[in-house]
């Protein structure tokens, strides 16, 4: 092995140690201060949020696909909520198509909704914007 | 033609180009008209065809070319062109399998990974046995590899790992923890497309090493600086689509600076940018040449657009809104696609000349491409400025009064998915021939 490739080795071999690192601790650390777990019947909503596809069209957080609106404080805000969100579920609109969920699927689909909503926000209007262009936003029961 | 498993992977890739564009206008015409074919192609089924077949492309080609460079340019001797050959007949059937999984409605996946999640095991298994015959080869073979070498190993290597962690949800463990699962799925996709930017980057560093007719574009210390850049940029550099998650600010921090390591990148273009244009040996390869120098365009544009939107400052009102996919679009279309298709025809001119009515002709597709890609991109930015604009200011409108208000700007957006799509066509389908007859030799 020649002197370069030795060097290229070590390069990459510090950077690979230092992604394990970087890994484990994305991996293993809290997501924030007060991290939600799912329950039996959000993951249930989440593999039905999963198998209709239902991010092809909407986001939560702004990720997902834009034809819909993003769904990440549906539950909480205002004139919307859990009735709104089965109403829309199988009635479809313009754009949406006529799903058939029983009422126990959507039931399920509002329950992951409705932890969703539980993380965070977004669009998080109260971020604080920073001179060095950091923004800090603002987390959701910090207060 | 000795090494058919390179073409036919080549063959393919083109194919699901021009299948994946048909996809994504099939996808943008319900933007338009809603209830059209919603029952029979709804939208959330129609954007998985789209997604998966033009990754496809991305993925097929940079791995056929890879295979024709070492077996054909360079003459080595591949370690087993069996395992290539079952690397091909893997990808193919996990291909035919994915649209089976699709046409069923069986997408149990994720953005972008749509398919049910068992067909990840044989892709996997692909890139083991691409793995495998790359370093066998090239380690017995090649003593000082030039960064090209280095990048389509690292590439290799990266996607694994990258998909295997897109599939980490598949645990309660990582499922169960909404915003970790959200953080993970996004950092997979972005150090994913750093994989593969790791492979169709390497492809244009080699296509320039050859037009100029000299290595050393590929040996200097600045080619390996910013393959570690990038290396860096591929591991750590993914949370700028996270920025606004709720998850630990250390995470973000890292993202922000490393990002922002991409300013030496584009600092660099700039001050090399003409250099680099005087000194390539045009004369030799004027279609891939071509290609090429539309390739500077778009990096040069969509680099500034990245940086811009890693800065959080800027991305909170970019996040979220079609920005991004104009983005996303500029850099598989505007970078990754001309830079494949300078391989495709770096290749053909290895194989058998174009006639000059089809020079003449694809010199005029990259024309009505480049054009229409600009236009394209413009109008996703603008619906994004309006998407922005609704989201912060505008929450008085309801979401479908805001989409109805693009309406004009998502016609336009389609008019010019069309004439782009006609322009691929015009240059793909000559090379999709020349490509099939050297089968046949």
């Amino acid at each position: 092995m020649t002197k370069k490739t030795t060097y290229n080795f070590l390069v990459i071999t510090i950077l690979i140690i230092l992604l394990v690192i970087f890994n484990g601790f994305v991996y293993t650390s809290n997501e924030n201060k007060n991290p939600v777990k799912l329950t039996e019947q959000g993951l249930h909503g989440q593999r039905l949020w999963q198998e209709n596809n239902c991010w092809s069209c909407h986001q939560t957080y702004g990720l997902g696909g834009y034809l819909g609106p993003d769904l990440t404080n549906i539950y909480s805000v205002e004139n919307k909520g859990p009735m709104y969100i089965k109403a829309f579920l199988n009635s479809g609109v313009k754009t949406m198509p006529k799903f058939n969920f029983s009422d126990a699927e959507k039931e399920a689909l509002v329950t992951y909704l409705k932890f969703i909503d539980s993380t965070g926000y977004y669009p998080n209007y109260n971020a604080k914007f920073k001179p060095n262009g950091w923004v800090e936003i603002e987390y959701k029961n910090e207060k | 033609m000795k090494n058919k498993a390179a073409i036919i992977f080549l063959i393919t890739a083109l194919s699901a180009l021009l299948v994946g564009m048909l996809f994504g206008l099939f996808a943008a015409l319900q933007y338009l008209i809603p209830e059209f074919l919603k029952d029979l192609i709804p939208f959330h089924k129609m954007r998985p065809f789209h997604v998966t077949t033009v990754i496809t492309w991305i993925i097929l080609c940079a791995t056929g070319s890879i295979y024709f460079y070492l077996t054909q340019i360079e003459k080595l001797k591949l370690f087993s062109n069996k395992l290539m050959k079952l690397h091909l007949v893997v990808f193919l059937l996990t291909g035919l399998g994915i649209y089976l999984s699709y046409f069923f409605g069986k997408m149990e996946g994720r953005e972008y990974l749509a398919f049910t999640p068992i067909l990840t095991i044989p892709i996997l298994f692909g890139w083991f046995l691409f793995g495998i015959n790359y370093f066998k080869t090239m380690m017995k073979q090649v003593k000082i590899w030039p960064v090209y070498y280095w990048m389509w190993g690292t590439g290799i290597v990266f996607m694994m790992i990258h998909l295997t962690e897109a599939h980490l949800w598949l645990l309660p463990y990582f499922r169960e923890h909404v915003i970790k699962d959200l953080t993970i799925q996004w950092k997979s996709y972005g150090s994913f497309v750093g994989s593969w930017n790791m492979l169709v980057y390497g492809i244009s560093i080699y296509i320039m090493a050859k037009i100029k007719g000299s290595d050393a574009i590929g040996r200097g210390k600045l080619a390996f600086f910013f393959y570690f850049l990038g290396l860096t940029n591929l591991m750590f550099g993914w949370a700028h689509h996270t920025y606004i998650v709720p998850t630990q600010p250390w995470i973000r921090y890292v993202a922000y600076g490393v990002s922002m390591t991409e300013w030496i990148i584009l600092g660099y273009m700039i001050y090399d940018w003409k250099k680099n244009l005087s000194q390539t040996k045009k004369e030799a390869y004027p279609l891939a040449y071509r290609f090429l120098v539309s390739t500077d365009f778009w990096i040069f544009i969509n680099l500034i657009i990245a940086l811009l939107f890693s800065i959080p400052a800027i991305n909170f009102f970019t996040h979220g809104t079609h920005v991004t996919v104009a983005h996303s679009m500029g850099t598989t279309i505007g970078i990754n696609t001309t830079i494949l298709f300078a391989s495709l025809l770096f290749i053909i001119s290895r194989i058998s000349a174009f006639s000059k009515k089809q020079e003449t002709l694809i010199k005029r597709g990259l024309w009505g491409f480049n054009i229409t890609l600009f236009l394209f991109f413009s109008a996703l930015m603008v619906a994004g400025a309006r998407r922005s604009h609704w989201i912060y200011t505008g929450n008085d409108t309801s979401f479908s009064n805001m989409q109805d208000s693009l309406f004009w700007v998502y016609f336009a957006f389609f008019v010019f998915g069309v004439v782009l799509t006609t322009s691929i066509s015009i240059i793909g389908l000559p090379i999709l021939k020349k490509l099939i007859k050297s089968l046949r030799v």
